[in-house]
């Protein structure tokens, strides 16, 4: 166990090390796509909380990170900027009031608001199980890019929010995804974990032994909620801008390619497949560009990379169900010996 | 609001309803069969539209033709997804099967996008549909009347299908226990085939028609409107064909009404579906005409 421990904290050792002489080795182009890396991974471990830890089949994460960072745009962005900005209806009164310079109170916002609508939703999307659990959680996805869409006086409407100040460097949202990555380690390991994991391994069993399924699928839940609405605001402030189109489906698609790919169940898995998607999607971008193969100009085809990442998605599925890591940790593999006396 | 304009909207509200009746039909019999909820329904769906086009613009195949044509096209598509992608996974817990079906809809989209562009096409509607029927003020589109009526007609069929043929016997059968059936000497991967290539064509007929209703194609088009027939399967009772058809014209019906008498909701119709699915499940899990399953899980 002590083992285990040291070797936890000299990984995250190693990571704060990297984060801080990276700005150091690469070019701004390259700290830009490691800044997006570290906020997938944030999305990506927590978002694996709820589908692959405790076994909860949402699709929503686009709603809790769309309320991140629409709540951290408005919170950032001044009145003025707001009375300049809403061209469709006027800005109600209650937008034009909440304003801070403060990046943290914008991020934590966007956390507890996040993680407050998730405790709502709760109460209706875990009176359902299985599959129409996912199709619920879809429909509050859609309706959550609807009222984006729809409450012009809030979010500006189709046209979105621009000029939020780019406050993400990798600092912030290096620093942040190895905060949420410990946070959700702990909780993994912690008497919730547990239960978590036994409603994910059996339902009825995890009731009949005395835990309160519907608090430990909300704990999760809401967890989640709060990590996703953080990265929403991080998103935001990388992107400086956010349009209800940003949020639709595809992102909720992109974080599940991440965690199947990375393993269910897996923290761990969850970071790999994050760095694999979001680093291989940038380094897949050419795929979308017109290309010369062999001396014959092949024209742009906008979507091919989606393409290439569904089929990825089928072929995990079919061959190597598990993903990457399974559902083991990293320390699991490392420490294979105290394997047996889990079990 | 004249009642003139009240029945033409009830009309228009049938025609819609019939149209998510007919995709509805595919997930219920697919949900009944293997307790999946076939993502890439909607897509097949897509691919009937663009496969009658095709037909009508490269091929100048007449419209009844291309309807036909597209119905075979999207059967087999219908079985090649099955046999590709959910046949392996038969035995794996059903989480694979669901992400796998997600995999699946993106796919198709995705192919569809590099192939033809995401920018919507025109559907060339043929003359004799777009004829209008004026009637007391009221003008109606034959292609409005000719959907509701098509789409009883289909029930009728798929209906005489799965009570009075061999067949039909044989997939009611496997939607109430997969292990005997096996037992029982049926094929279960044949009448899943089957099961795939009716569901396939009748979403390719709906796709058909709401390109006609709505004149274009476009590669996305097919997963709102598959959700919502998902939800209109599930607010009829999951499992059950009239049920299905029933719950498509309710949520039709609702997006026309609703929109026509309260305008300002006009931006929320899309969620009408979701939010009746969440009330339905809160209140009657199994659906107004539902089978009961046991408790689903994956």
């Amino acid at each position: 166990m002590i083992a285990r421990k040291i070797t936890h904290l000299s990984f995250f050792i190693i990571a704060l090390a990297v984060l801080f002489i990276s700005p150091y080795f690469f070019n701004d182009y390259k700290i830009g796509i490691l800044s997006n890396i570290a906020i997938f991974v944030i999305l990506a471990v927590s978002y694996n909380l709820i589908n692959g830890v405790t076994g909860q089949f949402s699709l929503e994460p686009n709603g809790f990170v769309a309320i991140g960072a629409y709540v951290a745009a408005l919170v950032l962005l001044t009145s003025e900027s707001k009375i300049d900005q809403f061209s469709l209806e006027d800005p109600s009164n209650f937008i034009l009031m909440i304003h801070s310079p403060s990046f943290i109170v914008a991020l934590l916002s966007a956390g507890v608001c996040a993680m407050l609508l998730s405790l709502v939703l709760a109460f209706a999307v875990f009176r359902v199980r299985g599959d129409y659990l996912a199709i619920v959680t879809l429909g509050f996805g859609i309706i959550i890019k609807l009222m984006a869409i729809n409450f012009a006086s809030i979010t500006n409407g189709s046209l979105g929010l621009n000029d939020i100040p780019k406050h993400t460097t990798l600092y912030w949202s290096g620093g942040i995804a190895i905060f949420s990555v410990i946070i959700i380690l702990n909780i993994v390991s912690s008497k919730f974990g547990r239960a978590m994991k036994a409603v994910r391994d059996d339902e009825d069993a995890a009731l009949a032994m005395g835990i309160n399924t519907f608090n430990i699928k909300t704990l999760a839940f809401s967890t989640s909620a709060f990590l996703e609405g953080v990265g929403g605001g991080l998103l935001a402030c990388a992107l400086a801008s956010v349009s209800p189109e940003q949020f639709d489906f595809l992102f909720t698609f992109q974080l599940l390619i991440i965690i199947v790919l990375g393993g269910l169940g897996s923290t761990t898995g969850a970071i790999i497949g994050a760095i694999l998607v979001i680093g291989g999607s940038e380094y897949l971008r050419f795929l979308d560009e017109s290309m010369n193969i062999f001396g014959y100009e092949t024209p742009a085809m906008p979507g091919l990379r989606m393409v290439v990442f569904s089929i990825i998605l089928i072929l995990v599925m079919l061959f190597a169900r598990r993903g990457i890591m399974g559902d083991k940790e990293l320390t699991d593999v490392l420490f294979k010996f105290s394997k047996g006396k889990k079990k | 609001m004249d009642s003139s304009l009240i029945l033409q909207q009830i009309i228009n509200g049938f025609s819609l309803g019939s149209m998510y009746a007919l995709i509805a039909i595919g997930y219920t019999m697919v949900y009944g069969v293997l307790r999946l909820i076939n993502f890439a329904h909607g897509d097949i769906m897509m691919v009937g539209a663009y496969s009658a086009l095709f037909c009508v613009t490269s091929m100048n195949v007449p419209f009844l033709g291309a309807l036909s044509l597209a119905m075979l096209f999207a059967a087999a598509l219908g079985i090649a997804i099955d046999r590709v992608a959910y046949k392996p996974l038969r035995k794996a817990p059903r989480i694979s099967l669901l992400i796998t079906a997600i995999g699946i809809s993106f796919l198709i989209q995705n192919v569809f996008n590099v192939l033809f562009g995401s920018t919507p096409k025109y559907f060339p509607v043929p003359s004799y549909l777009e004829a209008v029927i004026n009637f007391n003020n009221i003008s109606i589109s034959i292609n409005s009347i000719l959907v509701p009526i098509l789409t009883f007609f289909i029930l009728l069929v798929v209906l005489f299908i799965l009570y009075k043929s061999k067949y039909g016997i044989a997939i009611r059968a496997l939607a109430f226990d997969v292990h005997t059936v096996n037992l029982m000497g049926i094929d279960a991967n044949r009448i899943i085939a089957i099961v795939f290539a009716l569901g396939s064509a009748l979403a390719a007929i709906g796709g058909i028609f709401w390109a006609v209703s709505y004149p274009s194609v476009e590669p996305s088009m097919g997963t709102l409107i598959g959700l919502k027939a998902f939800g209109a399967a599930v607010l009829g009772g999951i499992g059950s064909v009239a049920g299905a058809v029933l719950g498509g014209l309710i949520i039709g019906f609702t997006e026309v009404v609703v929109v026509a008498i309260f305008p300002d909701l006009s931006g929320f119709k899309d969620a009408f579906a979701f939010i009746f699915l969440v009330l339905i499940l809160l209140f009657k899990p199994t659906g107004i005409l539902g089978i009961n399953f046991e408790k689903s899980r994956f």
